[in-house]
């Protein structure tokens, strides 16, 4: 271990591996953003990277105006590289000198900048253990935030780039993530057929309606129970928190069959009430487990006053632990609301008829050969952009939501 | 004078309490069981029970009427079948009243007229019976009017079909069938693969997310925000862009594999074993992280700063304090998380079956209940793979409640 702890060793092999990784980043977004075909060489990015990480390691200039400087150099040495054999990243034969170059140049400064910062501590010779570890830690945090920016960015702009797209130019290059402005409204037109001829607009109130229905039932359920729970004595008290835990951790599609069997025999199957029935029954258990929790940090002290000036104990509930507990409220009310929203499962199974459907069910539907991709595409855009607009309104109350209730899947 | 003790029994104020306490929860206690144990006891019931698709209708006597013929020559038919084509039924019989508009000429041997009541007992129906009474009749009215009056007598008809949900006759062939299947030893393998890799996976992804964020920047907020993004959004429209994204002939991801030269033909990612499988573990990674990313994040913002700058004195380095420092502080989190997904993601039923239907060896337990029971219509197949899985997560809860009693204080 102490022979690699050396400066040289260290600034190289960070050099060459963030080449590498830079060299593919930048190849694969100028990929996607033109459609054009841009590929990172393994020798041309390994000898950048190499030089570069020397340079890192030798100078260190103190002032920004060198710092930029010494970074527009590298660049320009990769715009000339680029047209040389050793080149760092090739490109199709249709893309355009200018547009390599661009390239060529993003590639060289976001090669050096963040290199720059990751070895500063690096020096000539051996190294402390700690500016050893500093520097790949560096590395790796560099290299963490473009891994999860792109695994989690990817999927959502490829769900709304498709919704935007014809079936055509989709098949006709999957690589062009660029979307095409100059189509003004046209862009729209598959949220438009949504609307107009898949009753879109209905499964949007029909999931909405449920979803609202769901929070007020599952609150008038639980708040009273977990009230119970949290502050009153009485015999299996213990046994009874457990059993919440354990039956929230009944899987939906054991519950599922002898559902369905009930409500085809009822005929509550294809109904709203059916499902408005059902959805509470999955989510009071959670939302009990989340507010016990919450009443339990209530300071006993302010309750106990009100009953001594003479409260019932329901009115104490109602005019003391509840306002206090107003932004447990919220977050419950939310979280419930997210899984009602993005319920399936249940809807799936018990939704035949297209005049009821939930969103989630009507999302389903569009998964046939028949309907063009890029209407399934606009469908999750749709049923994913209300419970994205609360969370990101709402993301204090969101974020602890799930941390309290998300023992749940 | 004796000695003050303590009352045995509980007071009025207490009783009171805990009759309250009872009153609040009955509501979530009755639903809670209508719903939920109730339908776990029919699981459990019908897993004993050779049941299909079809039998969810009970076997029944059905009888049409009509009226045929032209001018002089007019019957009346009655075709009577059996629902079922295998089960019988006992005492079958139907009764029905002639209206005034028309006479009967005859009466089959099977029947009987009492008064304008006609009555027609077929015994015991045996399974797939079907038969045509034909009467002729002379009308009293014209055929229109005779035809509306028919319509308006329905036959009220009676007889007692075995029902196979109702009866006590109980087997094991469901547990046999699922046990014996070549199928099982893949369905467990697919199901401890996905559990396993897909639990350590989003707790090790987790893990660094927290890392990156646990440190004060610029654009900190929104980056946490986007790093939850898959975990809130709906599975249907997560599944079907990763549908779209890896498809073999439109999607990006083959199309830039095949431009850098990593493959040359295209890659069925969600159509191939033992690819899928591994595909849909890491959708389920990619899908959970943000959970234990929060749970773990919320963690370290809660450790004590100062033990990090006495490190620091003590010349420890940064993997160092990681180790010897946050790991044992995060370890009580980590396990309790641990636990919690992996319930959740044996649990898990949506994700696999929207991304591959249980297709290319993905099918986990929870997949082949909706198989067995939906796709082969057995439901008591199906049922009786749900009681396994029960059985299962019974094991993993009373693990879970004996650790998490300890962590949580429960």
């Amino acid at each position: 271990m102490n022979s690699l702890r050396r400066g040289g060793f260290t600034s190289i092999t960070i050099g060459v591996l963030w080449s590498l990784v830079i060299a593919t980043t930048v190849a694969i977004c100028l990929s996607f953003a033109t459609g054009e075909s841009f590929k990172p060489t393994l020798w041309g990015s390994l000898a950048f990277g190499f030089c570069v990480g020397i340079l890192a390691m030798i100078c260190k200039p103190l002032q920004p105006v060198r710092r930029w400087l010494l970074a527009g150099a590298v660049a320009l040495v990769a715009v000339l590289l680029v047209f040389s054999p050793l080149t760092p990243i090739i490109a199709g034969e249709e893309v355009a000198a200018v547009q390599l170059s661009v390239c060529a140049l993003i590639f060289g400064l976001a090669l050096y900048l963040p290199l720059q910062n990751m070895l500063q501590e690096v020096q000539i010779g051996p190294l402390t253990r700690h500016a050893f570890e500093d520097a790949i830690i560096r590395f790796l945090t560099g290299f963490g935030y473009i891994v999860f920016t792109a695994a989690v960015l990817i999927p959502f702009y490829v769900m709304v780039m498709t919704s935007l797209k014809s079936q055509q130019a989709l098949l006709q290059n999957p690589l062009d993530f660029s979307i095409d402005f100059s189509r003004g409204w046209d862009l729209f037109r598959s949220y438009v057929e949504l609307f107009q001829q898949f009753n879109f607009g209905n499964y949007l109130m029909v999931s909405l309606l449920v979803s609202i229905v769901t929070v007020i039932i599952t609150l008038l359920f639980s708040v009273p129970g977990a009230y119970a729970v949290a502050r009153l004595n009485f015999k299996g008290r213990a046994a009874f928190s457990r059993s919440i835990l354990l039956i929230y951790m009944v899987p939906l599609i054991v519950l599922a069959l002898p559902i369905y069997i009930a409500f085809s025999m009822t005929g509550l199957r294809n109904t709203i009430t059916g499902i408005v029935l059902i959805y509470p029954v999955t989510t009071i258990p959670v939302a009990l487990y989340m507010l016990q929790g919450y009443f339990r940090g209530l300071p006993v002290e302010v309750e106990e006053a009100g009953l001594m000036d003479g409260l019932t104990r329901l009115q104490v509930i109602w005019k003391i632990t509840l306002p206090l507990s107003l932004p447990a409220m919220v977050s419950v009310s939310l979280y419930v609301f997210m899984i009602a929203w993005n319920e399936f499962l249940l809807a799936f199974m018990l939704l035949d008829d297209p005049s009821k459907f939930t969103l989630t069910r009507g999302v389903a539907m569009l998964n046939s050969s028949e309907i063009p991709r890029q209407h399934l595409m606009a469908g999750a855009v749709i049923s994913t952009l209300p419970i994205m607009a609360l969370f990101l309104g709402l993301e204090r109350f969101m974020t602890k939501g799930l941390t309290a209730g998300s023992v749940k899947g | 004078m004796t000695a003050a003790t303590p009352p045995k029994t509980r007071g009025a104020l207490a009783k009171r309490e805990a009759r309250f306490a009872w009153t609040l929860l009955l509501p979530t206690i009755s639903v809670v069981s209508l719903v939920i144990i109730l339908p776990l006891l029919a699981i459990f019931w019908i897993s004993f029970k050779p049941v299909a698709l079809s039998d969810l209708r009970p076997v029944q006597v059905i009888v049409k009427e009509n009226l045929r013929g032209k001018g002089e020559e007019i019957r009346l038919e009655y075709r009577v079948r059996n629902s079922s084509q295998q089960k019988p039924i006992a005492a079958a019989s139907f009764r029905d009243v002639i209206p005034d508009d028309l006479e009967l000429l005859e009466i089959p041997a099977s029947c009987a007229l009492t008064g304008r009541a006609l009555n027609c007992d077929f015994g015991d129906m045996v399974g797939g019976f079907s038969e045509r009474l034909k009467i002729s009749v002379v009308l009293n009215t014209d055929v229109k009017s005779a035809k509306l009056a028919i319509k308006n007598s329905a036959p009220l008809v009676m007889g007692s079909g075995d029902n196979i949900l109702t009866n006590t006759e109980f087997r094991l062939d469901n547990f046999r069938r699922i046990f014996d299947s070549s199928e099982f030893l893949e369905v467990l393998w697919a199901t401890v693969f996905y559990t396993v890799v897909g639990t350590i996976g989003a707790l090790v992804v987790g893990l660094f997310a927290a890392l990156l964020l646990n440190k004060d920047f610029k654009g900190k907020g929104i980056l946490r925000g986007l790093y939850l993004f898959p975990y809130v959004s709906p599975v249907i429209a997560v599944a079907f862009t990763w549908i779209a994204l890896f498809d073999p002939f439109s999607g990006s991801i083959n199309a830039l594999l095949i431009q850098m030269g990593v493959t040359n033909g295209a890659i069925n990612f969600f159509g191939e074993r033992p690819l899928a499988l591994l595909m849909v573990t890491v959708f389920e990674i990619w899908r959970y992280f943000p959970l234990s990313f929060l749970f773990i994040l919320a963690r370290m913002q809660s450790i004590d700063t100062d033990m990090y700058e006495a490190a620091d004195m003590d010349g420890a380095s940064p993997f160092q304090k990681f180790w010897y420092l946050s790991l044992p502080l995060l370890l009580g989190i980590l396990s309790v998380l641990f636990l919690l997904r992996f319930i959740w993601t044996f649990n898990k039923f949506d994700d696999i079956f929207l991304l591959t239907g249980g297709n290319a060896g993905t099918r986990t337990m929870t997949v082949n209940v909706y198989e067995q029971a939906f796709a082969i219509s057995n439901i008591g197949a199906g049922a009786a793979v749900a009681v396994v899985i029960f059985a299962v997560l019974l094991s993993f809860s009373f693990l879970f409640l004996r650790y998490i009693s300890q962590e949580e204080g429960l």
